[in-house]
């Protein structure tokens, strides 16, 4: 990791002006902030750690946790809304056990929500990587979990 | 001048033309408070950048569009302004009823009902429903901290304790996560307080207008209308920080910073803030207590008082009056330190008396007493923040004085550029310039190159040199001697760094240096404290605001002690004992035929005589000698061959199991007097209850022996002796009365009772002792030095959660969760070396004696260096130190030994 983020910092002069720069750099190279990573982009950039996770936390573009070798996304638009894309995304959560951007502890899948992806006549949809599920019920998702990759 | 005042028109309209007056570059909000107009605020904090986040104090401007904080906007000459219009209090009550909203305020359930900013405001603005439905979920409290509750719930955002931490005590713990109704106050990766990096100073509780941060140990004990709130001085280190007792029903409920009180300015440390409750610990000593049989019993204090007096009359009527000797407590009163050195001198006819300055600022006393004629601070804390430039040299402030570092670390937020010269890298190493991590012991040769390099580039201050210094031409010639390049390997640094120093010093006047035990405790200790005083007469700095050289003392009053003439050769006020006019003079105000004119010997020699036989009885007042002098075994082979010990303190303690008679003393708060700070300020210190069982107060104790010799002392409290004798007699101290510090304390010298006090000593170059002496001085190492058996040197100190051998803050909750056990602190390479990993146990052994304690394996520390503290008696260093001494001051090598260190198989 060490190596890595030298790379970065070396594109950049070390002062407060560049922590979001060098941040958006981190998270291409790693997916997510791992903390560590936050931690040395606070010294280079001459400031306190944490003010680092402030200025990051302020962004929904970062990332926290590293991301899951499979991404599910629940739809909760305004159609899929209607059609009860709230129970799909609670189930989702339960069998999970993770909150919207968040990581299984086993590493297999990070929980997204999207506001309309386009596949309103489906709702409630829900997208595993790239297969599009719609006409969600929540009977359905154990076996699409099960399903997805390890 | 006149430029600089501005005219607003306030509320012209509502009330009667209202013309105000402000100063250029001041915030609306400041011109309305400097003239009593009210406005409400949430997030505004005097002492803390403007942030104009909660729109309560927004105003109209005329020709301003919108609705303008006024804590954001600045004034400017002819602004019509006002505060108190319908469309503001509409606006004001929404803010209101939204942060209600989004929260969860019930005031029957919170700490802080009655001392609320924002229930005063919703009651003000007449706020009485909860109009807005929000999505706001709770979050659970964090009770991780030992001292702080979390309850974000009760959040408004103001931001106030995140600039309390980053801006005002500069730790930077904590900060605003994420955003608009989703933000939250977080720490780092949003972890519990207890596993972040807050060091527990409570600013960020005392800045907090709602119940969101409130201090754990006050819950439940009383609210802000039961309480009653008693202004004291810290009983920790020498910053000597102003607090709030906060009392209900005579007992501390918590503790608060005193926001507008010198030197402090509301700020405490972990310490000072929630290191109060050891006095009510059923551990206190409550009765006189004799030692019989080889057992301790109780005794009335009749009959322990007349068995001191007899023993100690018998002693001086066989042996001579210098054969008993006595060490007065740094940690208590003025008043007692001058009771007690009165009681030697006038009742006991010797001057063998001293305090525990002895085993820390001696070589400052005696050191800057040569070079300048006055051997204190030359600075005050106040001026650590105005620095433009700053040496810090042997001085881990953020620790060992945390509010003085909080200064520091301002100074360098301000744009100041700090050195630290420290062989770790202590915390304030992260935020310097430069760190320079030197050997330990080689301050002299290290100082020496840079006064080298100062005048062979012609970079030192020639008028001021010739003008308000002597002995140029001998420091010249030594420091000759010292190119860096020949001191590179003693310093251990490269000569391109020295030089890299000097160059920087001399690039901004004045610059400021602050020193501590890392200089005083090494046998050439005293040297030391010349050189820092060397280096900044060479500069010119000495005697301007911003600069100087300035040691901060270790322990609450050991200046005070000092001041007090607890010295075997001063009486009160820094007065010769071998000079008639002081004999006279003292002679007749403590109306005595004779004093001892010969200076007495230092507390080294006492514990030394103890064993052989040359003191036959010792007087150990508030001192817990058994673990703070260095090598115990042999301190207590002296404690236990002494023919009569006197213990006189608040706990039994390792020392007073050796003491034939201990006396019961009244602790801090539970007595009036005065302790003097670092920056020579005289505050006062007050009573919130009596001590407990028959416990008396010190000066009562030292009266009462007094006169079993014969002696009527008149004064029957701390305003007494202090009004009517030490002041009187005294110079320095003179115009220092106790009505005249009933608020912020007073800084001597202080000659009269018109004078202000002084901030800064010697000022613009005239020293009290005339003119500057430079001192030509040889660098010269630690005793000892590391070899193949023992191939570190151990190097000691204090750390944050603790004080002194933790008679104190061992018995104050939380305390002992913060910090419970003591480590070696060693290198990562050095752990390779010896195979040892992080948190293993270890042995570690000196000529002396060894300990067992855990390996902290940490990057602060440099190769070939371990580190250890003194403060728990298992892992105490003290086991392993050297007594070895400064020669001129007796002060104790602590900081440096050769140890060796094994991995326990
Ligand atoms: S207690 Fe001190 S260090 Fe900890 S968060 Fe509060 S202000 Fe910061
Ligand atoms: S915790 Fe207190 S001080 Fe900090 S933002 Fe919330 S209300 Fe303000
Ligand atoms: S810095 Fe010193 S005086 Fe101030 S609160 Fe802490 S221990 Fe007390
Ligand atoms: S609202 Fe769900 S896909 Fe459009
Ligand atoms: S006090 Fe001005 S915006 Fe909060």
């Amino acid at each position: 990791m060490r190596e890595k983020l030298q790379e970065v910092f070396a594109r950049h002069h070390g002062s407060r002006d560049a922590l979001i720069p060098v941040l958006q750099e981190i998270q291409g190279v790693f997916g997510y902030l791992p903390p560590e990573a936050m931690d040395a982009a606070a010294r280079f950039c001459r400031i306190s750690p944490v003010e680092v996770y402030g200025v990051a936390t302020f962004y929904a573009q970062f990332k926290f946790d590293p991301v899951g070798r499979n991404t599910i996304m629940v739809c909760q638009g305004t159609a899929c809304h209607v059609m009860g894309g709230a129970r799909i995304l609670e189930e989702v959560m339960n069998q999970l056990k993770v909150q919207p951007s968040q990581t299984t502890e086993d590493g297999r899948f990070t929980l997204e929500t999207v506001a309309c992806i386009g596949a309103c006549a489906l709702a409630p949809a829900m997208f595993v990587n790239k297969d599009t599920h719609g006409r969600m019920k929540p009977e359905k998702i154990a076996e699409i979990l099960n399903g997805a990759g390890n | 001048m006149n430029n600089d005042i501005i005219s607003l028109t306030v509320n012209g309209k509502d009330f009667r033309e209202k013309k105000i007056q402000g100063k250029k570059g001041q915030t609306v909000l400041e011109v309305f408070r400097d003239n009593g107009i009210p406005v409400p605020t949430l997030c505004h904090h005097p002492k803390m950048p403007p942030y104009g986040g909660c729109r309560l104090c927004i105003v109209e401007i005329e020709n301003m569009r919108g609705l303008p904080p006024s804590c954001t906007t600045p004034a400017t000459d002819g602004m019509v302004i006002s505060t108190h219009t319908e469309r503001l209090a509409r606006v004001r009550k929404t803010v209101l009823e939204l942060l209600v909203a989004y929260g969860d305020h019930n005031c029957l359930f919170c700490e802080m009902n009655g001392n609320c900013e924002l229930q005063n405001l919703v009651y003000e603005h007449g706020v009485n429903t909860i109009r807005f439905k929000t999505d706001f979920v709770p979050r659970p409290k964090d009770e991780s901290n030992p001292m702080i509750i979390r309850d974000q719930n009760k959040c408004v955002l103001c931001g106030r304790c995140v600039r309390a931490c980053q801006n005002v005590q500069v730790n930077g713990v904590i900060d605003v996560a994420a955003r608009g109704s989703n933000s939250f106050i977080t720490t780092f990766n949003n972890t519990p307080l207890m596993d972040s990096n807050c060091v527990s100073c409570g600013e960020c509780v005392q800045s907090c207008p709602v119940g969101a941060l409130t201090e754990k140990k006050a819950n439940g004990l009383g609210r802000a209308w039961e309480t009653e709130k008693v202004r004291t001085t810290c009983t920790y280190c020498g910053v000597g920080c102003q607090q709030w007792l906060h009392v209900k029903d005579g007992r501390i409920t918590k503790v608060t910073g005193v926001e507008d009180g010198a030197p402090n300015k509301g700020r405490l440390c972990v310490k000072g803030r929630f290191g109060y409750e050891f006095i009510y610990s059923e551990d206190r000593l409550k009765t006189p207590i004799i030692k019989e049989n080889g057992g301790f019993r109780e005794a009335s204090w009749d009959e322990a008082l007349d068995l001191v007096a007899s023993k100690f009359k018998e002693i001086i009527a066989k042996h001579g009056p210098d054969a008993v000797a006595g060490t007065s407590s740094s940690r208590s009163i003025n008043e007692d330190s001058y009771q007690m050195q009165k009681l030697f001198r006038t009742a006991f006819g010797t001057n063998n008396i001293d305090n525990c300055a002895r085993v820390c600022h001696a070589p400052t006393v005696a050191g800057l007493a040569k070079s300048f004629g006055s051997g204190a601070m030359t600075n005050s804390f106040s001026d650590f923040a105005k620095a433009k430039m700053i040496l810090v040299i042997g001085c881990n402030a953020t620790e060992a004085h945390p509010v003085a570092g909080t200064y520091l670390k301002n100074a360098v937020a301000n744009g100041a550029e700090m050195i630290v010269a420290d062989p770790r890298r202590i915390e304030l190493a992260d935020l310097a310039a430069l760190h320079v991590p030197l050997k330990v012991g080689s301050d002299i040769a290290f100082l020496n190159a840079i006064m080298n390099v100062l005048i062979n580039e012609n970079l030192y201050d020639k008028e001021y040199v010739a003008s308000c210094t002597d002995g140029f031409e001998a420091l010249k010639a030594k420091v000759m001697e010292y190119p860096p390049e020949k001191v590179a390997d003693i310093v251990g640094v490269s000569a391109e760094m020295i030089r890299d120093v000097a160059r920087r010093m001399a690039s901004v006047k004045p610059a400021l240096l602050v020193y501590t035990l890392g200089i005083t405790e090494h046998t050439c200790g005293m040297n030391n404290v010349m050189s820092c005083a060397n280096v900044q007469m060479l500069l010119g700095n000495v005697g301007f605001e911003g600069g100087g050289v300035n040691p901060i003392r270790g322990q609450n009053n050991v200046q005070g002690a000092c001041d007090m003439g607890a010295l075997p050769n001063l009486f009160p006020g820094y007065q010769r004992v071998d000079d008639p006019k002081a004999q006279e003079k003292f002679k007749a105000a403590w109306k005595v035929k004779s004093l001892p004119d010969k200076p007495g010997i230092m507390l080294p020699e006492m514990l030394e005589g103890c064993a052989t036989g040359k003191i036959k009885a010792f007087y150990i007042f508030g001192e817990n000698l058994a673990n703070t002098e260095p090598d115990i075994k042999h301190v207590e082979h002296c404690l236990e061959s002494a023919e009569f010990l006197v213990c006189q303190d608040n706990f039994p303690t390792e020392t007073t199991r050796f003491a034939d008679v201990i006396f019961p003393a009244a602790a801090w708060s539970e007595d009036n007097g005065t302790f003097a700070s670092s920056e020579r300020r005289v505050s006062r210190v007050r009573t919130v209850s009596k001590a407990p069982g028959i416990a008396k107060p010190n000066w009562w104790i030292f009266r009462e022996l007094a006169r079993r010799f014969g002696q009527v002392w008149e004064s029957d409290s701390g305003k007494d002796l202090w009004d009517n004798e030490i002041s009187v007699l005294s110079p320095p101290f003179a115009g220092i009365k106790y009505s005249r510090i009933e608020e912020d304390g007073l800084q001597w010298p202080c000659p009269t009772e018109t004078h202000p006090g002084t901030p800064i000593m010697h000022k613009d170059g005239k020293f009290t002792c005339g003119r500057g002496q430079f001192q030509a001085i040889d660098w010269t190492p630690p005793a000892e030095v590391p070899d193949k058996e023992y191939p570190f040197v151990l190097c000691t100190g204090r750390r944050l959660y603790h004080y002194h051998t933790r008679t104190q803050t061992g018995r104050c909750e939380g305390l002992n969760v913060l910090l419970g056990e003591e480590t070696v602190d060693m290198s990562p390479q050095d752990a390779k070396k010896l195979n040892i990993e992080h948190g293993e146990f270890v042995r570690v052994r000196s000529r002396r004696g060894e300990v067992k304690v855990k390996a902290k394996v940490t990057d602060k520390m440099q190769e070939g260096n371990v580190w250890m503290a003194f403060h728990f008696r298992e892992g105490c260093a003290n086991w392993l130190t050297n007594p070895v001494f400064d020669l001129v001051t007796k002060t104790a090598e602590y900081k440096a030994c050769a140890v060796q260190v094994e991995k326990i198989v």
